[in-house]
C-alpha cells in the first residue's frame, strides 16, 4: 500500500511532522480515563512506531491551541488505526477535558508523527515493567511488541483501586503469568526491594507513573547498585500556571507577556515565532533555548538540564519552565 | 609503578579509570598480571566488599595470588590463561543477579575479553569498572585475514596469521576485544618503516 510523504504542507517545522486524522472511536475505560482511537483522514496507513513512542495532539479549543503529548498505546503493528488513553485532569490546565468533553467521533484533529523518548533496550535480557495508573500506557504498545518479538517480560502496575484499574482486565486474561496487578485501597502495594533483588543480570527497569513513583524507583534500584544505564523512565510534566512574566526574544525582536495559564513556549507560538519542540513535556530536549540575559529567578521543571545548568541560568526549556523577575532576554 | 598515561587518542580508544568501590549486592572482579594491584587497592579501602566479592585472576607470571586471598574474597579462582578463565567467566555471568558490580583490571586484551562476555550478558558495559596496570601490550586483529594476536608489542607488526605488514591502529572494537591492524605497504609493497615499540 502507498505511504504517502510526510505532509509537505505543514506550516512550520518546528515539531514533529504533522498527520491529518479523524476519530474514529472513544471508548470510555472507567470513571477518569477513555481511548481515543485515530484514522488518517485521506485513508492512508500511518507509519510504524516501536513501544514507548508518543504523539502531540493538537487541540483547537476556541482561539486557544494546545498540544498535549500522549502515549501511544495501540498495537505498533497496527497501522491502520492510533490509539491514546487520556485521563481525565479536573485540575490541569484543560488539554484533558478538551479531549473529554469537546471531542466527537468524526471530528478532524491534527496529531504529530510518532517520537520514542520511552523506548525500550532491545539488548535487554529481560525488561521490568513498573506503571503507576494511567502511567501504564506507553507499557501497553511494549507489551503489544515484545509478545510479537517473543520477549521477556514483566509488568507490576498499581492503581488506585479495581474500578480505576484501566486495561486491568485485558492485560490479566491475555497475560496472567506476566502482570501483578496492585491496587492501592487494598493497601496491596509493590514490594519493589524484594522485586529488584534477584532480578537476572541483563534485566532493564523502566518507570511510567506518579513523580512519586518514579523517584521511589530509581533511588530504590540505584541504593541495589542497579545501573542508571539499566533504568528507564518517562514523566511528562505538564506546564504549570504561574505569575505572569514578559520576554523579549531578541532574534525576533519582539516582546511576549506570558499569560499565568500559558507556557513560555506557547506564548512564544502565539506570536508566530519559530519554535522548536517534540515533546513539550520537559524530558526530549528540543526545545532548549540560550538565555542572553536576565535579572531575577527562574523556574526550572524540566528533566533535561543538568542542575549545574539550571543554577547557572544561561538555558531554559520554555515548554515547563517559567520567570520570575524584571528582566528576560532570550535568543529566539 | 604498573600504571601507564596513555596519550589521548581517537574517540574509538578505549579509556580507563581508577577502580572504585560501588554499593551494590555482590562484586565480581576480573584481573590478570598487574591488574592485581588495582584490585589490593579498591579492597585496603574498602575490607568489607571482599565478603561479596569473586575474584578471577590470571597470574600472566606475576606473584599477586597470595596477596589477593589473603583478603578472604567469598571466592577466588586462579587460571594459567584466559582462554582458560572464560568458561568460568560465562558461568559466573549466566548465574548473575542485577545489583552486581563488575571490576575488570590489567591488560587491555583481559579488560576487553571480559567486558565483551559481560555485555553479551548484557549488561551495559558504560556500567563497568575498569583500569589498566601493567603491559601496553595489545590484542589485535587483521583487518585482512581476521586473524588475531594477542600481546602485540611493536607497530609496524608482521600479522602472526597472513604475513602482511600492519600498522596497528587506535581504532578499537569492543565486539572483537581487539586493535584493529591494517596492511601499511599496500601501495608499495616492501615499503615499510622499521618497527618500534608502542609508544616508544
Amino acid at each position: 500500500m502507498n505511504v504517502p510523504a510526510p505532509n509537505s504542507t505543514a506550516p512550520k517545522l518546528t515539531g514533529a511532522e504533522k498527520i491529518d486524522v479523524t476519530i474514529t472511536a472513544i471508548v470510555p475505560l472507567n470513571d477518569l480515563v477513555t481511548r481515543f482511537e485515530f484514522k488518517r483522514s485521506d485513508g492512508s496507513l500511518f507509519p510504524t512506531f516501536s513501544g514507548g513512542a508518543h504523539t502531540v495532539v493538537e487541540m483547537q479549543d476556541g482561539d486557544r491551541k494546545r498540544l498535549n503529548p500522549y502515549s501511544l498505546m495501540s498495537d505498533p503493528a497496527n497501522r491502520e488505526t492510533f490509539a491514546i488513553s487520556v485521563r481525565r485532569d479536573d485540575e490541569g490546565r484543560g488539554g484533558s477535558l478538551f479531549m473529554h468533553n469537546k471531542v466527537k467521533i468524526g471530528d478532524p484533529m491534527v496529531i504529530s508523527y510518532p517520537v520514542n523518548l520511552f523506548s525500550l533496550d532491545l539488548r535487554a535480557r529481560k525488561h521490568l515493567f513498573i506503571a503507576g495508573g494511567i502511567g501504564i500506557t506507553p507499557f501497553l504498545a511494549q507489551i503489544k511488541q515484545l509478545v510479537r518479538t517473543n520477549g521477556n517480560w514483566e509488568l507490576h502496575y498499581s492503581c488506585r483501586n479495581a474500578s480505576l484499574g484501566s486495561y486491568v482486565d485485558e492485560l490479566t486474561q491475555k497475560y496472567p503469568h506476566s502482570v501483578h496487578i496492585h491496587y492501592d485501597d487494598e493497601k496491596d502495594f509493590i514490594d519493589l526491594e524484594n522485586l529488584l533483588h534477584g532480578q537476572p543480570i541483563g534485566t532493564h527497569l523502566y518507570v511510567c507513573g506518579p513523580k512519586g513513583m518514579i523517584e521511589w524507583v530509581r533511588s530504590t534500584a540505584g541504593a541495589a547498585g542497579w545501573p542508571t544505564a539499566h533504568i528507564h523512565y518517562e514523566e511528562f510534566l505538564a506546564p504549570k500556571p504561574g505569575k505572569p512574566f514578559a520576554v523579549r526574544l531578541a532574534k525576533s525582536g519582539v516582546t511576549v507577556k506570558v499569560g499565568a495559564h500559558e507556557s513560555l513556549l506557547e506564548a512564544i507560538e502565539r506570536l508566530g515565532v519559530e519554535a522548536p519542540y517534540l515533546c513539550r513535556g520537559g524530558a526530549c530536549g528540543q526545545c532548549e533555548t540560550d538565555v542572553i540575559e536576565s535579572d531575577g529567578a527562574f523556574m526550572h521543571r524540566d528533566h533535561w538540564l543538568e542542575d549545574e545548568e539550571k543554577a547557572l541560568g544561561v538555558k531554559i526549556m520554555p515548554c515547563v519552565s517559567r520567570f520570575e523577575g524584571k528582566t528576560l532576554v532570550l535568543d529566539r | 609503578m604498573s600504571t601507564f598515561n596513555f596519550p589521548e587518542s581517537i574517540r574509538s580508544r578505549p579509556v580507563y579509570g581508577t577502580l572504585q568501590a560501588q554499593v551494590g549486592k555482590s562484586h565480581l572482579m576480573i584481573a590478570d598480571a598487574h591488574g592485581a594491584e588495582a584490585v589490593l587497592e579498591m579492597a585496603a579501602k574498602e575490607p568489607a566488599m571482599m565478603a561479596q566479592s569473586h575474584i578471577i585472576y590470571i597470574p600472566k607470571g606475576m606473584q599477586f595470588g597470595l596477596q589477593i586471598q589473603a583478603l578472604k574474597p567469598a571466592q577466588y579462582y586462579e587460571g594459567p590463561s584466559y582462554a582458560a578463565a572464560v568458561s568460568r567467566i560465562k558461568r559466573v555471568l549466566s548465574d548473575a543477579a542485577m545489583g552486581l558490580q563488575i571490576y575488570l583490571s590489567g591488560t587491555e586484551g583481559l579488560i576487553g575479553q571480559a567486558q565483551y562476555e559481560v555485555m553479551q550478558a548484557g549488561f551495559d558495559y558504560t556500567a563497568i569498572q575498569t583500569e589498566h596496570r601493567g603491559s601496553v601490550a595489545r590484542r589485535m586483529q587483521c583487518v585482512h585475514c581476521k586473524g588475531i594476536t594477542e600481546d602485540v608489542m611493536i607497530d609496524p607488526f608482521q600479522c602472526s596469521h597472513c604475513g602482511l605488514n600492519l600498522f596497528v591502529r587506535d581504532h578499537y572494537s569492543r565486539r572483537l576485544a581487539a586493535f584493529q591492524g591494517v596492511c601499511i605497504d599496500a601501495e608499495e609493497p616492501g615499503n615499510v618503516p622499521p618497527s618500534v615499540e608502542l609508544y616508544s
